[in-house]
């Protein structure tokens, strides 16, 4: 598979790796901010082919994970509404809310449809335009747009039927959040390079200006993740401090434009609550009033949230940060698995904790 | 992975205790096997070995629930033959009569079930089987997905039957007859929410042919064979792994994989070693016969993929690992509940 | 997130594209990006084209892996 298979090559890996390990010199932590870095460095075990004295820390850039209790349950309680079709990408559909998931209301009966994306929810709603169907739009912002445009498109094809209910989050207020965090040491950032496309690498330029953390933009490939391991190592090694773009083949400084504008035109900044980290002002997204036709909140009226916690057994907030290491959590692996997670950084498979669990076991070794 | 089985928590049924991974083991194992308690049952092969007045039978079945009923590569009717056919295949038996029961949707059409019945008679005539007995039952519009059918199969076992997952030890090789996820991409890629056009096609076949093929070869050392279907291959040698208290080491440089069924997994997100199979086997051999098996599965069109992809070894946590083409190494678990696709 | 795969326009209507990964094929929206042609390839998440692939830049990168780990080593010899 073109810009796939080669960026896969072993023989290439074996390359990175011997410059990885020239350059690596005093312990470095380095986090990932993405969740699906954190699936790849897994999925290719890169973590035990780094020497020791590079650290990965798992970042929060996992927008399953972060949906806080509340609107899980908000979801199922909007597919539950009169003759609603609910949507979801697949990857909700087992998050569990307070009391219950999508997956299980779906076995009581809710229609709840599982889509690849927004556009197949259009779908539905021009098949069916006597129900409302609403699309559970999470994501970082590299679905915003896709989930925006799936609005300007419903209104443009008049799918009056069509709403989202917006759960966005923003990565550098995020960051910034992190970075602000007394108990939290980190040294350098790999950012999440489909992020990058539609917003730039400029947009974290202020993590190595007012924080002095090299930043790389990696791909997603895994020889993509080890170059960027490479060119933080480079950059310590020569001692700048910079943000560079590893994932030049697709990522600019300016990002998309056009997708910016996307977002800019139906989405507005608002305060989010993050499950682990609580509440971080300005670092979600949520449909602008011109749109509210189209915004399910408003469309079925829903109020004011209750702010639910987390189990007390619950570390995410600590993992979540880079605080806290999954096996320092009381509940890792015994109360809290992937089957039946407690917190945040179980729920997804690219959650850190579910990520250890499943791909990393064999090899937890607390360094 | 030696946790004493416990009833599954959920307080209804939900679809991932159908789908062949861990959520599923524990509906079995947890809450169906202890009440039917007996040694016939706890072995827990994909079929079981009867003896009568001296004569050794397999005995199996299986219900086929697959959506859309019609696929490339096969339908509902002929999934229903091979795949029941395939499980006494698995313990050296040869298949020999199956029944088939049906269980109709009212305003299911009749072309469809001729359709679906000539494919079937066509699959048994192939796998030289006989339908003997049967049942039809119809039930109301929306109390039942179009069509079910189950199927029960009766085998004869002329041989030894293959020991079965307590047979495998440290030092066994792992064998798998062809290319894996063909079948369970095709289905999703027609299903609603996730389409996508491709050349895929299901692998629905009767696998009896090479079993035959490779016990003439070196019988003596199959310890264990299985076909993975439900839950892929990383469920199975799971299975295999935890009931012989072994190790399970993977090399994927040598795990065949067609590429647009790697093309559908890259942009849904899925792993093929959790995709269903319908027309492999992975057998567990002794290193001595490994050669003359896999030389005996690629003999046969059905198996001219085959290829050794790993070796059992000594493992307290029975676990299966994969060592990477790229380099590492990562465990494969055993599935909790539906492979699904992810955009994160 | 993310997960984004880059896959070949195989043919073009309006602001829909038919794209395809080693057999595979889609429609995806092309609505955020500018002068698509058939024969690139493009970067899909979630059904839609966020950007495009640039072939130069990512040979460039294999170029700069090749480079890699060598200057170290004993290539005295």
């Amino acid at each position: 598979m073109k810009y796939i298979d080669e960026f896969r090559n072993s023989e290439l890996a074996r390359k990175v790796l011997k410059e990885i390990h020239d350059l690596a010199d005093e312990p470095v932590r380095i986090m990932e901010i993405c969740g699906g870095h954190t699936h790849v460095i897994f999925k290719y075990g890169i973590e035990k082919m780094i020497p020791p004295q590079v650290e990965l820390i798992h970042g929060p850039g996992c927008p399953v994970c972060v949906t806080p209790l509340e609107r899980v349950d908000l979801a199922i309680d909007l597919a539950w509404r009169d003759n609603v079709i609910f949507t979801t990408f697949a990857d909700m559909i087992r998050v569990p809310g307070s009391k219950s998931s999508l997956q299980r209301e779906k076995a009581r009966g809710a229609d709840i449809r599982m889509v690849y994306s927004s556009l197949d929810a259009l779908d539905l709603a021009r098949d069916n335009p006597d129900r409302p169907v609403v699309f559970f739009a999470i994501g970082f912002e590299t679905t915003a747009p896709t989930n925006a445009m799936s609005v300007l498109l419903a209104r443009e094809q008049g799918l009056d039927n069509y709403s989202i209910f917006s759960n966005h989050v923003t990565v550098p207020v995020a960051v910034r959040a992190i970075l602000d965090s007394p108990d939290v040491r980190l040294d350098a950032f790999i950012a999440p390079g489909h992020v990058s496309l539609v917003t730039g690498s400029r947009m974290y330029e202020f993590m190595a200006d007012d924080y002095g953390k090299p930043v790389v933009v990696s791909g997603f490939e895994p020889l993509d993740i080890m170059q960027s391991i490479a060119m933080i190592l480079r950059q310590r090694r020569e001692g700048r401090c910079q943000v560079e773009n590893q994932y030049i083949r697709a990522v600019t400084p300016q990002g998309n434009p056009l997708a910016q504008q996307v977002v800019e035109r139906v989405l507005e900044p608002c305060d989010m609550r993050w499950r682990g980290l609580g509440l971080i002002p300005g670092s979600g997204l949520k449909v602008r009033p011109e749109f509210s036709a189209h915004d399910a909140e408003h469309r079925f009226d829903i109020g004011s949230l209750p702010e639910l916690e987390d189990p007390k057994a619950c570390d995410c907030g600590n993992i979540l940060r880079g605080a806290k290491m999954p096996w320092d959590c009381r509940v890792f692996g015994k109360g809290c698995t992937p089957e039946h997670p407690i917190g945040a950084c179980m729920v997804s498979s690219e959650g850190a904790c579910a990520a250890y669990y499943n791909y990393g076991r064999h090899n937890l070794a607390p360094r | 992975m030696n946790d004493r089985i416990r009833k599954p928590a959920a307080k209804e049924v939900l679809l991932a205790h159908g789908s062949g991974g861990r959520d599923m083991h524990q509906l079995v194992e947890g809450l169906i096997v202890p009440r039917l308690d007996n040694p016939l049952l706890a072995a827990l092969e994909d079929q079981a070995c009867l003896e009568i007045n001296g004569v050794q039978l397999a005995f199996t079945t299986d219900s086929y629930v697959v959506d859309p009923i019609f696929f490339p590569g096969g339908d509902i009717g002929s999934l229903s033959v091979h795949g029941t056919v395939n499980d006494l295949a698995m313990s050296g038996a040869r298949p020999l009569y199956l029944s088939l029961a049906l269980i109709l949707e009212e305003g299911f059409p009749m072309a469809d079930l001729e359709r679906l019945l000539e494919s079937i008679a066509g699959a048994a005539r192939e796998n030289a089987v006989q339908v003997v007995t049967g049942d039809t039952k119809v039930v109301h519009r929306n109390s039942a997905d179009k069509i079910f059918i189950n199927t029960s199969g009766v085998g004869l076992l002329e041989g030894p039957r293959i020991p079965g997952a307590v047979g495998v030890r440290p030092g066994d090789k792992v064998l798998l007859s062809g290319s894996l996820g063909d079948h369970g991409m095709t289905i999703l890629s027609l299903r609603e929410g996730f389409r996508f056009d491709s050349p895929l096609a299901s692998d629905s076949a009767g696998l009896w042919p090479l079993v035959e093929a490779m016990q003439k070869a070196a019988g003596g050392s199959i310890r264990a064979m299985r076909d993975p279907t439900r839950g892929g291959l990383a469920t199975t040698l799971n299975e295999i792994a935890a009931r012989s208290r072994v190790g399970i080491r993977l090399e994927e440089a040598e795990i065949p994989v067609n590429e647009s069924v790697r093309g559908a997994c890259e942009i849904l997100g899925l792993d093929p070693l959790y995709v269903a199979n319908e027309g492999k086997l992975v057998a567990f051999v002794g290193p001595e016969g490994a050669d003359a098996l896999l030389e005996a599965l690629r003999g046969h069109p059905l198996g001219a993929g085959a290829r050794c992809i790993g070796t059992v070894v000594e493992d307290d946590r029975h676990q299966v690992i994969l060592q990477t083409a790229f380099g590492g190494s990562r465990i494969v678990d055993m599935l909790s509940g539906d492979p699904l696709p992810r955009i994160c | 997130m993310c997960l984004a795969i880059p896959a070949r326009v195989t043919a073009i209507d309006g602001m829909m594209a038919t794209v395809e990964v080693a057999g595979v094929s889609r429609k995806a929206s092309i609505h955020m990006l500018d002068d698509v042609r058939e024969g690139e390839y493009l970067l899909i998440h979630a059904g839609f084209a966020l950007s495009k692939v640039n072939e130069e830049e990512a040979r460039e990168t294999l170029r700069i892996l090749e480079q890699m780990g060598g200057l170290d080593e004993g290539s005295l010899g």
